[in-house]
């Protein structure tokens, strides 16, 4: 059962990291690089949902949006994640990207490289440990999100909840500390 | 051939380069590399044209605005910027990863060989020397067979065994190919060793340009003058001109000299006389009265410069002075200082 809820979980979380990290590093991209008059309002648009407590987002989504009283699926718990995890790694990531030093990229279009290719060959590896940590830390988040998820719906087992409760909190510490290593620019050992 | 009209804020150029090394000189802030960056497609100009060939790259106007990749400039920035996370030989195979495999083989085959980098191709530019850093960013700027090279001397500036690294890659590629060359340097000695040609910025406009032996010799203005770090700029003003005899004389603030008719000017024109350090002529003054244009002035110091010692006097007058010549004279204060009329210029 309790391994039931982990996979549960994982995938769930894996999910909700899918859908949340590629739309989030390409927003990052573009506050950190491009000079787009709505710039600012996309960036505060983006970060709202880290101003607002969960509980008020979930409540919001559940009532005002006519989803109660129907039940709580997956794909909706999946949204809610991905809500919470993007501006997180779109921070983090932002944060990756804008030390990416602009002679690099600039280099690489004056030899002729498209926009795209600039991204993936020279941005991206330049930044590839902010990056990552911002991963992980999303994947973390949405983990985090779904152990709740899941132990409430087995709450009637108390020693299986704990054995979950740990084995979440492992693996989440694990995506976390990996994260805080590459950031300061080391490589796990 | 690239010719270019340019305004950027802070800039307002217009000029042509053909082929061989343009120099565009001037101070830092000059707008050096603002120009660079617009030729390149890495800024967008406010407005202007640029044309390199016939290939119209910018067009305000006309709103025509090419992407940097369909330029064909190659470009050795500032911050000469090799990918730190590529090999050298990677590094090179960037800008062709368009061509045939084995055309790209070729090509950096002959790069690494041409640059002397078979030896560095497969390090990291962090585990490389300096002048193997310098000498792959300008075989990655050429090996795309770019039709104008931009170059932009380093802020930091080049040691002596760098700096001779750089005029060598440079006089090669003068030598061998016909590609144009726009140099942005604040090393006079750069212009006069390598450029054909050079521009002279300052403040974000054009003083003067034209061969770099011409700009030196006649310079157009004061500005100008004072840009070239010409030293001996005196006021003066044009009591006598005689266009039969080709004489001329100048009032300075103290003393008067002969000098040869200069066309244009009249009389009781204020000019400004303007004199390179190593064209005046001193000696010590041993108590005799001074000839025609001589002056005599009392020594305020003395600097060694690498190859002669500088003889700054009251006055503001600077006189170049071979090392031997001044040994024999250190200790003296009273000199004489002569003008000769064949090199008397006005501004």
């Amino acid at each position: 059962m309790a391994l039931d809820v982990l996979w549960l979980s994982l995938r769930y979380a894996g999910l909700a990291a899918l859908f949340s990290i590629p739309p989030a590093v390409l927003l990052a991209y573009i506050l950190a690089r491009r000079q787009s008059p709505g710039r600012d309002l996309l960036d505060a648009a983006a970060s709202i949902p880290l101003a607002l407590p969960a509980a008020v987002l979930v409540y919001y989504l559940l009532t005002r949006l006519g989803l109660l009283p129907v039940a709580f699926t997956w794909r909706r718990a999946v949204a809610v994640s991905v809500i919470y995890t993007l501006p997180l790694v779109m921070h983090m990531a932002r944060a990756g990207l804008t030390l990416v030093d602009h002679s690099f990229e600039n280099a690489a279009r004056t030899l002729g490289a498209s926009e795209w290719r600039v991204f993936w060959r020279i941005t991206v590896p330049l930044a590839w440990r902010t990056l990552l940590a911002a991963i992980l830390a999303g994947a973390a988040r949405a983990l985090a999100d779904f152990g709740i998820t899941a132990m409430v719906a087995m709450a009637s087992n108390a020693t299986q909840t704990a054995a979950l409760l740990l084995l979440i909190s492992a693996a989440v510490l694990a995506a976390l500390y990996a994260g805080n290593r590459l950031q300061r620019g080391q490589a796990p050992a | 051939m690239i010719q270019a009209r340019v305004a950027v804020p802070g800039l307002e150029v217009e000029f042509q380069a053909g082929s061989g090394i343009t120099a565009l000189f001037g101070p830092a802030g000059a707008g050096k590399t603002l120009l660079l960056d617009a030729i390149a497609g890495v800024l967008r100009p406010r407005s202007g044209r640029i044309i390199l060939d016939d290939e119209i790259l910018f067009d305000g106007v006309a709103r025509v605005n090419l992407p940097p990749r369909r330029r064909h400039c190659g470009y050795v920035s500032r911050q000469w910027a090799l990918f730190p996370h590529m090999s050298l030989r990677d590094n090179l195979l960037f800008p062709i990863a368009r061509l045939a495999r084995l055309e790209r083989r070729r090509r950096v085959k002959e790069m690494l060989e041409r640059f002397s980098l078979e030896q560095a191709a497969s390090r990291r530019p962090e585990s490389a020397s300096p002048a193997e850093r310098l000498r792959c960013v300008f075989a990655r700027a050429l090996i795309g067979e770019p039709k104008l090279l931009l170059v932009d001397e380093p802020s930091r500036g080049l040691d002596t065994g760098l700096r001779a690294e750089w005029h060598t890659i440079l006089r090669r590629v003068r030598e061998e190919t016909s590609l144009p060359v726009l140099l942005a340097t604040r090393d006079l000695e750069t212009c006069f060793e390598l450029a054909g040609n050079m521009l002279l910025l300052d403040a974000g406009r054009i003083l003067q340009s034209g061969p770099a032996r011409k700009v030196l010799d006649q310079p157009a203005s004061i500005e100008a003058a004072r840009l070239l770090g010409i030293r001996n700029l005196f006021p003066a003003e044009i009591v006598a001109l005689d266009p039969g005899r080709n004489t001329s004389r100048l009032r300075l603030e103290t003393f008067e000299l002969a000098g040869p008719y200069f066309p244009g000017r009249l009389l009781g024109d204020r000019v400004w006389l303007c004199m390179q350090p190593g064209e005046l002529l001193v000696r010590p003054h041993n108590g005799a009265k001074p000839q025609s244009n001589q002056v005599a002035a009392r020594l305020e110091r003395a600097l060694e410069m690498p190859r002669s010692v500088r003889l700054e006097f009251a006055g503001a007058i600077v006189a170049d002075i071979a090392r031997p010549e001044f040994e024999l004279q250190k200790d003296n204060k009273e000199w004489l200082v002569e003008f000769p009329p064949h090199a008397l210029r006005v501004l």
